[in-house]
């Protein structure tokens, strides 16, 4: 029996419809996954941004003999409780230091504490009512303003959270990280070439194969336990150090690299191989001299993936005491330091409302890092990717 | 001849029963390789039975037969790329120079300096085309000054037939040829070594007909320098370069002889079939 256009068109319909409707599911899927994202990003954008600008005031500072004692008598006192303390602390040492301040007086532009930061945000605050009356009128004389908040960026942790910033976490993450890659990096690059380019295909190497990829999906903080046992209780490692940190996150970065660095090596084609060992190279001139440069742009793209895992890793890094309370930046590998995820877990749990935009902007920049690196290594791949 | 005639040891071996009919003035019957009851296993599968063969000096010897009847097999047994191979066994003697080339002793690196290969795929080093042909010969300490290594270079190129062709962009990629001059950088990367014995496991079975051409001419001109050992699927081909012809079916020599003869009157009703097309 013949069948016209018609009959088979009938018969197409249905399954048309079914692929239709799986393409709108799929759709509607990433659409939602997209939504999500989208709400996260706004709401930390939200939250984190005003963490970029800090609340300045322009007071008189009135360099008199109370001064001396306490650096509050220097200021006016109606807007004194609204200065930060930790500008209030430097006065007397300023007058010790230059004498012929004594007597004078100067106007300047100097940070507020958090609560007041807070209140011209117009988030929830504790000022008193005529504290807010005090800024009220300051503001309309343009004695106050929200400035770019450089602070955050320069200096390290603080209680006042109008002193707190980033610099001491993000000179540790790098520490770390430094320490991460060199001890990741040469022994996951180095175990795969052995597996993939040397080892035999026996049970063993079957047994270490499977053994390196139940490595990866391990829940991190059991790395963490790994190095509390071993680098720091066993072998005295420093605490808190980097020098602990990124070992600890080397175990944990190893199997990423070791599996990107296989795939990377088996992308090789063999013909490579062969031209090579048929011009009368030994077993590890292919290696260093053909396959591991073809192998060295996914090499890296996994190593930069690896790393960025790392980073933003935290239960790992609490274990091993990576919490510390750090507020100067630059201590040496094995000083205590604290890591960009770490500073944002302290943050967290402050109760202070200032706290919580200083949560937010630290993750913005920890996000913001990430997004460079993953972007890094997909422009490495894109850059270098090689048709056979 | 047959399988039990090579299996004589003679002193000078020949592959015939009378003397060798030569197609040219380059005639020569020193030997380069013996092979004595050479047998492979591909794990429990035996691949090549017993092969018994005589390979002469600055000669072409073409390996014709069916797919799967062990031709690339034993060409890679002769400079033991089938090491690369987890599941292979040999056992048998290739003997080159008076040495067994599958002794403990032998270096497979050794060897593979004094037999170089060209692939059936044409596969240059993503390198550029000087660093194609320099980097064998720097491996292996031939040269080191520049002036030198220019010279070896320009050497091999022209031996090769690509010369004339990629002398004025010898930095650039030499994977940005045409697939026949890839072949001939493949081959002037060989010879750069300056090795005794060539194999080229189905040179031209990737390229066109005119580039097929240019590498048969090729191989005709370089037989005055190097033993050349060819496996083909191109039964024209092996008549029109080979001097020597070797008929492999099921892993078996089922006859070697020189050329003419092998195709104007072949010994084995295997062989006439399939040099006549009747199967293959």
């Amino acid at each position: 029996m013949r069948h016209s256009f018609d009959d088979i068109s009938a018969q197409l319909h249905k399954r048309h419809r079914r692929s239709s409707r799986l393409k709108w599911i799929s759709m509607g899927a990433l659409g939602l996954a997209g939504l999500f994202l989208a709400l996260f990003f706004a709401d930390m954008l939200n939250r984190g941004l005003p963490a970029f600008q800090q609340a300045y005031v322009q007071v008189e500072i009135d360099y008199n003999e109370d001064a001396r004692q306490m650096g509050r008598a220097a200021l006016e006192p109606d807007i004194a409780p609204l200065v930060s303390r930790s500008f209030e602390r430097l006065i007397p040492g300023m007058i010790r230091d230059n004498s012929d301040l004594l007597g004078t007086t100067e106007t300047r532009w100097v940070l507020t504490n958090s609560e007041a930061d807070q209140y011209l945000k117009g988030h929830r605050n504790s000022l008193s009512d005529d504290e807010q009356a005090a800024i009220d009128e300051r503001v309309d004389n343009g004695q106050v303003a929200l400035k770019f908040n450089t602070t955050f960026f320069t200096s390290g942790d603080s209680k006042m959270a109008e002193r707190a910033g980033i610099l001491s976490a993000a000179v540790g993450t790098v520490m770390t990280l430094l320490v991460t890659l060199a001890i990741a990096f040469p022994i996951g690059v180095m175990t795969a070439v052995y597996l993939e380019e040397f080892a035999p295909d026996n049970r063993l190497t079957q047994i270490i194969e499977i053994n390196i990829n139940n490595l990866a999906a391990i829940p991190s903080i059991l790395f963490g336990l790994l190095g509390l046992a071993i680098f720091i209780n066993f072998f005295g490692v420093p605490r808190s150090s980097p020098l602990v940190g990124g070992m600890t996150l080397a175990l944990m970065t190893l199997p990423v690299i070791i599996i990107a660095t296989r795939t990377a090596l088996r992308s090789v084609p063999d013909s490579i191989r062969h031209a090579a060992f048929g011009v009368g190279c030994s077993r590890w001139q292919v290696v260093r001299d053909h396959v591991l440069p073809l192998a060295m742009p996914g090499i890296m793209t996994g190593s930069i993936i690896g790393l960025a895992q790392a980073m933003g890793e935290t239960a790992p890094l609490i274990i091993v005491g990576m919490v510390a309370f750090i507020p100067d930046a630059g201590g040496s590998f094995t000083e205590a330091a604290t890591v960009l995820p770490a500073q944002i877990f302290t943050w967290a749990g402050e109760p202070e409302q200032a706290f919580v935009e200083k949560t937010a902007g630290g993750i913005l920049v920890l996000l913001a890092i990430l997004i460079f690196l993953n972007a890094t290594a997909v422009v490495l791949r894109k850059k270098f990717e090689r048709r056979w | 001849m047959n399988i039990q005639a090579a299996s004589q040891h003679t002193p000078q071996p020949t592959p015939n029963v009378g003397q060798p009919v030569s197609r040219n003035n380059h005639a020569n019957h020193e030997l380069s390789i013996r092979v004595r009851d050479l047998n492979l296993w591909y794990g429990e599968t035996q691949a090549l039975k017993s092969l018994n063969i005589d390979i002469f000096q600055r000669n072409i010897t073409a390996l014709i037969g069916p797919s799967g009847c062990g031709k690339s097999t034993f060409l890679r047994c002769l400079n033991r790329m089938n090491d690369l191979i987890p599941s292979v066994r040999i056992k048998g003697l290739v003997e080159m120079d008076g040495r067994d080339v599958n002794a403990a002793k032998m270096d497979e690196v050794a060897l593979r300096r004094r037999v170089g290969m060209v692939f059936q795929k044409p596969n240059p080093f993503p390198k550029s085309i000087y660093d194609n042909v320099v980097y064998a010969p720097r491996m292996h300490d031939l040269v080191s000054r520049k002036p030198e290594q220019d010279e070896l270079v320009e050497k091999a190129l022209r031996d090769a037939g690509l010369w004339e062709e990629v002398k004025d962009k010898l930095d650039q990629p030499g994977t940005s040829l045409s697939g026949g001059q890839q072949q001939r950088l493949c081959i002037a990367r060989a010879i750069a070594v300056q090795p005794d014995v060539i194999l080229m496991d189905e040179p031209t079975s990737a390229l066109d007909p005119i580039s097929t051409a240019t590498i048969e001419d090729l191989m005709d001109r370089l037989k005055e320098k190097f033993t050349i050992i060819t496996v083909t699927h191109n039964m024209q081909q092996a008549a029109r370069v080979a001097d020597y012809t070797a008929f492999f079916h099921l892993g078996e020599i089922i006859e070697y002889n020189d050329t003419k003869t092998m195709f104007a009157n072949p010994a084995t009703k295997k062989a006439e079939d399939y040099i006549t097309g009747r199967y293959g």
